[in-house]
């Protein structure tokens, strides 16, 4: 008898299935014993009662599952055969795994002749447990089960309490996402506070130079500034120019001139454009455009031409954002009232100067939002400039340049073997919390901006 | 055909047959009405009988709905609008619109009202424009209440000062005709006598067209009215006998609130 979480949640579900059914019949058979009419529909009492049986059993088994393997390693290292384990480390360890494997049946013997004794005690401990957490979960579900039961009632608000628990539960969902965030913040805060202890920020957010080396931190090798300038150039310069005219043109062509068939077919393509994986953007900037554009500035005399660019990066990366910047535009432009258009057009206006004039001023604080979101994904983007921008530090703002960006360097420091306390590796926890940061700020604008844009024409 | 044909000595625009049609759906049969060079011409009816719509095919605005379809002929100044040679946006600088709802750009005052003009190269520099947008605005009723504050924003003025500021607007780029849609129909008493008091200024200088659905709005400011039922013109003729001595039945069940 071995405890398999998997079987008993089906166990419990089958259990609140019969709750279901026998809360729904009982309260449908009060009904019609004392002829009044109930307050909840039968449905409402069986989920009732199912919930109430459910719920405590289920949190019961979470809970059971994550603590009972504790303890059942404390019930064996108390019997006889324990004591002559080795007191710490990892020898004990790997004793203890090879004989609980053979108890729970993961493996058919023991590699460790010192495993041995303790399969017996692991085998009887975990049968013991088993019974324990199995008993106890059915008497919680059933106990929670029969209270349910035993309240229904043809005046029992069950409608109103089912209501409320299924509000618990979007609440808790909901919850997961922003407690994630927290937990990634504080992850981030701990590390980088670690790093900030070796190496001053100042030194971070301002040093030009940028060599970190494996050991004890050197002075003067943990400056950011040229990681923040390929960043900037790559995501916020070279890829807007590309992502801007664009696609804003697109979201003019697509809003105002394109024919209904045109626009049904252009839109989805966009979209499966956004949706290509960026490690294959990377190829495309790193084996294809990045040696063209190499050719070129050969051929233009360009001196230090580099086969990995700032150019190459920043472009692929700029067509990566286009459907981005043209669904926000398009949005904005669709926004504006109607009611603008027709007025401009009614003063004899053409359509293209009603587009230039009235439609993009007005449509414009929508489109910042967006373009400013556009930006904070571009300069938080991997993949492209870690294939195609190169990793080494240049402080320079020729595009045929190699430069490397801030997540290209949180990718260089943490792959490969690290020991996770050296500078060197803390590093890129500082600079993605930097990061973080940013896109943070740049994200909450961003939504303000779009928010109290929306607000004026509402 | 009830229209007496004396009532329109000197007509700026004449329709001949109108038909519109939304895709499949007939919104105006066969309507044909002459608007006088000097009068102000009230379209009345109930909700949904295509008074609008046909107000909207005089400067082609029906053009901007896909699914629009205009036959029949629509004459300024015995020009046919919908030929071919017709220019569709030098049409709207010849006959303007204002709308129901007071729509001005999210520019300033001044912008708004140079707009027209400056898409058409009315003013050959900026002295021209501010004697443009000054007489607009005094046209308009609107120029001493901003005289002082051109640069702010229109659509920070009241709805009643924003409707004159769309009426500046048309105005500016010197129309000859003036459709209004409605254009009292999102503003309160007080702003709705500043407009047809307006209306009553501009007689003469602009042949005018109201739609309204407040029949008291068009006995005082209208000189000719024409009741339009069901996608069709029922009655057209002198103002004073539409309301007083109406020839069809539907008519006067319509002015004395017996449907609408």
């Amino acid at each position: 008898m071995t405890f398999n979480p998997a079987a008993l949640l089906l166990l419990i579900l089958g259990l609140a299935l019969i709750g279901w059914l026998a809360g729904r019949a009982r309260s449908a058979m009060l009904a019609g014993r004392t002829g009044t009419k109930l307050h909840s529909r039968p449905q409402y009492h069986g989920w009732y009662v199912a919930l109430w049986l459910f719920a405590p059993a289920a949190i019961f088994l979470a809970v059971w599952t994550s603590v009972s393997p504790a303890l059942i390693t404390n019930e064996v290292l108390t019997s006889e055969a324990a004591k002559d384990l080795p007191a710490f480390g990892f020898e004990r360890g790997a004793i203890l795994s090879d004989a609980r494997g053979v108890a729970q049946g993961r493996q058919a013997a023991v590699r460790l002749p010192a495993a041995a004794p303790l399969v017996r005690p692991y085998a009887e401990a975990t049968r013991e447990y088993a019974w324990i957490g199995i008993a106890a979960m059915l008497a919680l579900g059933l106990a929670g089960g029969l209270y349910a039961f035993t309240r229904i009632r043809p005046d029992f608000r069950a409608r109103t309490r089912v209501e409320r628990i299924v509000m618990g539960v979007l609440l808790l969902a909901s919850l997961v996402a922003i407690l994630t965030t927290f937990g990634i913040v504080l992850s981030l805060l701990f590390e980088s506070i670690r790093f900030f202890r070796l190496v001053p920020a100042t030194e971070l957010l301002f040093g030009t130079n940028w060599n970190p080396q494996s050991g004890a931190p050197q002075p003067g090798t943990f400056g950011g500034i040229p990681l923040f300038w390929g960043t900037v150039l790559i995501g916020a310069i070279i890829a807007m120019i590309v992502a801007i005219p664009i696609g804003m043109m697109t979201a003019v062509y697509l809003t105002q001139y394109a024919a209904p068939t045109v626009r049904k077919w252009v839109k989805p393509c966009l979209e499966i454009l956004a949706g290509v994986p960026t490690v294959v953007y990377g190829y495309f900037a790193a084996l294809t455009v990045a040696p063209a554009l190499r050719e070129f500035a050969v051929m233009l005399g360009i001196p230090n031409a580099s086969t990995e660019s700032a150019l190459a990066a920043g472009i692929v990366m700029g067509v990566m954002i286009i459907p981005f910047v043209s669904s926000m535009a398009d949005d904005s432009i669709n926004a504006v009232p109607q009611a603008m258009r027709d007025g401009s057009l009614a003063l004899g206006a053409t359509p293209n100067e009603t587009i230039r004039q009235v439609l993009i001023p007005a449509a414009l604080p929508g489109v910042m939002g967006g373009i400013l979101l556009a930006v904070s994904r571009a300069i938080g983007e991997t993949m492209i400039v870690v294939m195609a921008a190169g990793l080494s530090a240049n402080l320079t703002a020729n595009p045929f340049a190699s430069v490397t960006t801030v997540t290209a360097q949180i990718v260089k420091l943490l792959t490969g073997d690290q020991e996770f306390d050296s500078a060197k590796t803390l590093a890129a926890f500082a600079l993605g919390l930097v990061l973080f940061l940013v896109t943070l700020l740049l994200n909450i604008v961003a939504l303000r901006v779009v928010k109290k844009y929306r607000e004026a024409y509402e | 055909m009830t229209q007496d044909d004396l009532i329109i000595a000197d007509p700026k625009m004449r329709a001949e047959g109108v038909d519109v049609f939304y895709g499949e759906k007939q919104a105006i049969k066969d309507v044909s009405i002459d608007v006088g060079t000097d009068l102000v011409t009230a379209f009345i009816g109930p909700s949904g009988c295509g008074k609008s719509t046909f107000l909207r095919s005089l400067n082609r605005m029906n053009d901007t709905v896909a699914s629009a379809r205009v036959t029949g002929r629509i004459e300024l100044d015995g020009e046919d609008i919908y030929a071919p040679s017709m220019d569709v946006v030098q049409l709207r600088a010849r006959v303007g619109m204002v709308f129901q709802k007071p729509n001005p750009f999210p520019k300033s005052i001044y912008d708004n009202v140079a707009y027209g003009s400056r898409i058409h190269g009315l003013a050959a520099n900026k002295a021209d424009l501010d004697v443009i947008v000054e007489r607009a605005l005094t046209r308009a009723g609107l120029w001493d209440e901003v005289k002082d504050r051109l640069n702010e924003s229109g659509t920070a003025l009241s709805g009643g000062q924003q409707q004159r500021l769309c009426i500046a607007r048309a105005i500016a780029v010197d129309p000859e005709v003036i459709l209004m849609d409605e254009p009292c129909s999102a503003l309160d008493p007080i702003a709705t006598a500043k407009i047809e008091e307006l209306i009553h200024e501009l007689r003469g200088k602009y042949a005018i067209v109201i739609v309204t659905h407040n029949m008291q709005q068009a006995a005082r400011v209208s000189q000719r009215t024409a009741f339009f039922h069901l996608g069709t013109l029922v009655e057209y003729g002198k103002t004073t006998d539409i309301f007083t001595n109406p020839k069809q039945e539907r008519t006067k069940d319509y002015i004395t609130g017996r449907y609408g």
